[in-house]
C-alpha cells in the first residue's frame, strides 16, 4: 500500500503546499484584520469604553452574517470581489480571498470573547494611569488575554482547515481538493485514507502546539 | 489640594436612576491622608472615583492641584492622572506581567527610557519592601504583597495625590497594618495627599488627619483632627453615634 500511495507523493506535496497557503493567508488575515474588528467589537459594546450602538450593531450583524452563511454559497457569492481583488476567480489564491472574509469574521469573534473575559478592574487601573486607548489595547488588554487570544486563534486555524477542504469547486486545491479528485472520484479509498490521516495529524499537531502555548502564555 | 465642588452623580439603568452622589463638596489640603467612611452603597467609591474623573460627575467641578479637570480635554485629563495614583480593594495588577513588568507600565506610558525605567522600578519595589519578588508572577504573591506592588506602580510616576479604595478590606489585620505603614510612609516622605475609603474604623484612627462619613450619596460629615494628630476613636464614635438626625452638609471642626 504504501508503494501504492509513493506513486503520488509529488501530488501530494504540492496538495499540502496549497492547503498551508490558503491557511497561511487566512491566518494572516485573521491577525491583520480579525483582530481589530473583534477589538473594535469589544470597545463598541454596550457598557465598555467607546460604547457605540450603531458601530456595534454593522460590525456585528456583519460578523453573523458572514458565518452563518453556508460556506460554498460565501465562495461563489464573493466571486466578483475575488475577481476584483486578485484578478482571477480560479486558483489558490483567488481561493484564499472567500477563506480569508471567513476568517476574519470567525476569528474576529473569539477576539471579543477573550477580551471580554479580561476583568473590568484591570481597565480601571489602566485608566487611572492615564493610559491612551492604543496604550490600553497593546498594554493591558492584548496583554491580559493572550492566551484566549492564542486559543482562539488555534480553533481558527483548524476550522481554517476544513473550510480548505471545499476549495476544489474554484480550482483552489489543497488535501481536501486531492481527496476527492483521487480518492474518492477515482474510487481510491487507500489515497483518501491516506489524506484523512495527514489531516487528523496536521490538525493534532496545531491543536497540541496552540494549547501548550497558550498555557505557557497564561501566568494569570 | 483636591477640591471637589457641589458634585452630583445619577446611574441611569434602562429601568432604573440612582443618585449614588449627591451635590458634595470636599476639601482635601496639601499633605493630608482624608479618610472617606460609610455604609456600603453610600456612594464613597463613586465619589473617590469622581476626584480622578473615573466617574464624570454629572454637575460640580473637580480640581486638583489647581486644575478643573472637568473641562479638560482627553489628552489633558490623561496627564492629569499620570500626577495621581490609585489602590484597588482587588489590586488590578496585570497578571500576565512580572511584578516589576506591572510597576514599569507607567514608566513606559510616558516614553521614559529603559535604564532609568529599571531603576525606578527597583527604587519604589525597594520602598514597598518587596525588590525581592521583582521577577515573580503576581498569581504567586500574597495578597499583601499584590497590594504592595499596586502601591508601588501608584507611586513610580511621582503622583502628588494617591486614591485608595478600601485598600485593606481584603486582607487579614496584619497584613493591613503592614499596608497601612507603607502608605503613612509615602506620606511622610513624599508629601502625596492621600485619600482614602474604608469601612475599618482603625484604618482611620491609625493614619487619617481628616475624615468624612457619607451616608445615601451625601457628605454628612467632615472632621478634622487636632494638628499632628490622626482622628481618635473617640471623636468617631461621637461622629458615627449621630451620624442619624444630623442634618445634611453639617460639619464639626
Ligand atoms: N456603574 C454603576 N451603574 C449603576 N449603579 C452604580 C454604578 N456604580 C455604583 N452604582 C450604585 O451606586 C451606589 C453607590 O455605590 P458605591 O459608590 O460603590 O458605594 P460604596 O463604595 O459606598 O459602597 C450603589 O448603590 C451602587 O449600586
Ligand atoms: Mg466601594
Amino acid at each position: 500500500m504504501f508503494d501504492y500511495i509513493m506513486q503520488y507523493q509529488s501530488e501530494i506535496w504540492h496538495a499540502i503546499g496549497e492547503t498551508f497557503m490558503m491557511v497561511g493567508i487566512s491566518i494572516a488575515a485573521a491577525l491583520v484584520l480579525g483582530l481589530p474588528v473583534g477589538t473594535l467589537l469589544y470597545l463598541c459594546r454596550k457598557g465598555q469604553m467607546y460604547e457605540n450602538r450603531v458601530l456595534f450593531a454593522i460590525l456585528n450583524i456583519l460578523v453573523n452574517v458572514v458565518r452563518s452563511f453556508p460556506f460554498l454559497l460565501l465562495v461563489v457569492f464573493l466571486i466578483p470581489f475575488t475577481r476584483f481583488v486578485v484578478g482571477t476567480a480560479i486558483g489558490t489564491l483567488a481561493a484564499s480571498v472567500p477563506l480569508s472574509i471567513m476568517a476574519i469574521a470567525y476569528y474576529s469573534r473569539l477576539v471579543e470573547q477573550s477580551l471580554l473575559e479580561v476583568p473590568k478592574g484591570v481597565i480601571e487601573a489602566a485608566s487611572s494611569m492615564g493610559a491612551s486607548t492604543l496604550q490600553m489595547i497593546v498594554k493591558f488588554l492584548y496583554v491580559e488575554a493572550r492566551s484566549g487570544l492564542m486559543l482562539g486563534l488555534t480553533t481558527s486555524t483548524i476550522s481554517f482547515i476544513s473550510y480548505s477542504t471545499v476549495m476544489g469547486i474554484v480550482g483552489g486545491g489543497g488535501i481536501g481538493d486531492f481527496a476527492i479528485r483521487y480518492g474518492y472520484q477515482r474510487f481510491e479509498t487507500e489515497i483518501m485514507i491516506f489524506t484523512i490521516i495527514i489531516m487528523l495529524i496536521l490538525v493534532q499537531a496545531i491543536q497540541y502546539t496552540g494549547s501548550f502555548m497558550a498555557r505557557v502564555l497564561d501566568k494569570r | 489640594m483636591i477640591s471637589l465642588h457641589q458634585v452630583s452623580k445619577t446611574f441611569v439603568t434602562s429601568n432604573s436612576r440612582f443618585q449614588a452622589v449627591d451635590a458634595v463638596s470636599l476639601d482635601v489640603g496639601a499633605g493630608e491622608i482624608h479618610g472617606i467612611i460609610g455604609s456600603s452603597g453610600a456612594g464613597k467609591s463613586t465619589l473617590l472615583r469622581m476626584i480622578n474623573l473615573l466617574e464624570r460627575p454629572d454637575e460640580g467641578t473637580v480640581i486638583v492641584d489647581g486644575e478643573d479637570l472637568t473641562s479638560m480635554t482627553a489628552k489633558h485629563l490623561r496627564e492629569a492622572r499620570r500626577s495621581m495614583g490609585m489602590i484597588f480593594q482587588s489590586f488590578n495588577l496585570v497578571n500576565n506581567r512580572t511584578v516589576s513588568g506591572n510597576v514599569a507600565i507607567p514608566l513606559e506610558m510616558a516614553g521614559i527610557p529603559k535604564k532609568e525605567r529599571s531603576e525606578r522600578v527597583r527604587e519604589y519595589l525597594d520602598f514597598v519592601g518587596i525588590v525581592d519578588k521583582a521577577d515573580e508572577y503576581p498569581s504567586r504573591l500574597s495578597g499583601g504583597q499584590q497590594q504592595r506592588v499596586a502601591i508601588a506602580r501608584a507611586l513610580v510616576s511621582r503622583p502628588k495625590v494617591l486614591l485608595c479604595d478600601e485598600p485593606t478590606s481584603s486582607l487579614d489585620p496584619q497584613t493591613t497594618i503592614g499596608i497601612l505603614d507603607v502608605l503613612k510612609h509615602i506620606n511622610r516622605t513624599f508629601g502625596v495627599t492621600v485619600v482614602i475609603v474604608t469601612h475599618e474604623m482603625n484604618v482611620v484612627t491609625s493614619m487619617c488627619t481628616t475624615v468624612s462619613v457619607m451616608e445615601n450619596g451625601s457628605l454628612i460629615h467632615t472632621f478634622k483632627a487636632d494638628k499632628g494628630n490622626t482622628i481618635s476613636s473617640e471623636d468617631l464614635s461621637r461622629m458615627t453615634a449621630t451620624q442619624t438626625g444630623v442634618k445634611v452638609g453639617e460639619t464639626y471642626v
